[in-house]
């Protein structure tokens, strides 16, 4: 495994590239079929609103997996991740029209470790709101 | 209703085998929509000194809240599973899960505790290939929350 940023070239601070994901209704019917979590709360409009949800919600799971993309598109190879964790503190409300959700996802380095890793802390906003609870990555880097 | 303490500790048997597929890593990686060669192409992984195409870094939730929930819901621990969300999810790599991959999970209950009536219950999964060698390690915590008015 080797990843494509050197530890050289990172410091605290070093700005992780973020990105815009739009998440729709049909992105979510295929993560529940890609992923096996059929939880109704994620494709029923009928359902969500009955346990109190605003709308359907995206899975939290797939949230963190942008996240993930954020972090995998800066290291190249997945194999220099060491660990990844997050807690999932708001819910992504995915309206049933075209555009869906909005999450803009970014990061930068909080830890530079004497083991060659580095920490990178991630932010996860959808509509103003912080989705995602202190999401942190590990990375290796080469 | 109150956790059982006596499952702090517990440890379940391993899961059933799960053969980790070329086509199942595709497809999870395109339901994110993660274009990343080394999850789609054979020659690309190879590159990086992979046997196969990689899985994206959340793929193994596909065994471990299947896993998971086979643990928690024994009736004997007192958590009710209709009002479970998924709280946090931790990964800690050994090495990326790799197609061809031939895996089991090992479940542990690691926390268990109420507050404000919600119950939380802290879910290890250990992913070892069947062979035993230590792939990832996951934590969930899953929490069954509180029933309107009785927190």
């Amino acid at each position: 495994m080797t990843a494509r940023i050197a530890f050289a070239d990172v410091e605290v601070g070093t700005e992780v590239p973020s990105r815009v994901f739009h998440v729709d209704r049909a992105g979510l019917v295929r993560y529940a079929g890609a992923s096996g979590d059929f939880n109704v709360i994620h494709w029923s409009e009928r359902v969500a609103t009955s346990v109190g949800l605003p709308n359907v919600i995206a899975h939290g799971m797939l949230t963190m997996a942008l996240a993930g993309r954020v972090v995998t598109d800066w290291i190249g190879d997945p194999g220099a991740l060491v660990e990844f964790g997050t807690k999932f503190t708001r819910p992504v409300v995915v309206p049933d029209d075209a555009e869906g959700a909005t999450v803009e996802i970014g990061g930068r380095v909080t830890a530079v470790n004497d083991d060659g890793t580095v920490q990178v802390t991630l932010s996860a906003v959808c509509d103003g709101v912080t989705v995602l609870g202190n999401p942190r990555a590990v990375v290796r880097l080469a | 209703m109150a956790l059982n303490e006596d499952f702090l500790g517990r440890v379940f048997p391993p899961s059933d085998p799960y053969q980790v597929g070329r086509e199942k890593i595709r497809e999870f990686a395109a339901a994110i929509g993660d274009d990343n060669p080394v999850f789609h192409d054979v020659e690309s992984a190879r590159a990086l000194g992979y046997a196969d195409v990689v899985a994206p870094p959340t793929f193994p939730i596909l065994l471990a809240l299947n896993a998971a929930e086979a643990a928690v819901r024994d009736p004997e621990l007192g958590l009710d599973y209709s009002r479970v969300v998924h709280g946090e999810q931790k990964f800690q790599y050994s090495r990326p899960v790799v197609a061809g991959d031939e895996l089991v999970v090992t479940v542990t209950i690691d926390g268990l505790r109420t507050m404000a009536g919600n119950d939380m219950v802290t879910a290890r999964g250990d992913v070892t290939t069947v062979d035993g060698e230590p792939v990832v390690t996951t934590t969930s915590l899953l929490i069954a929350r509180a029933e309107d008015g009785s927190a």
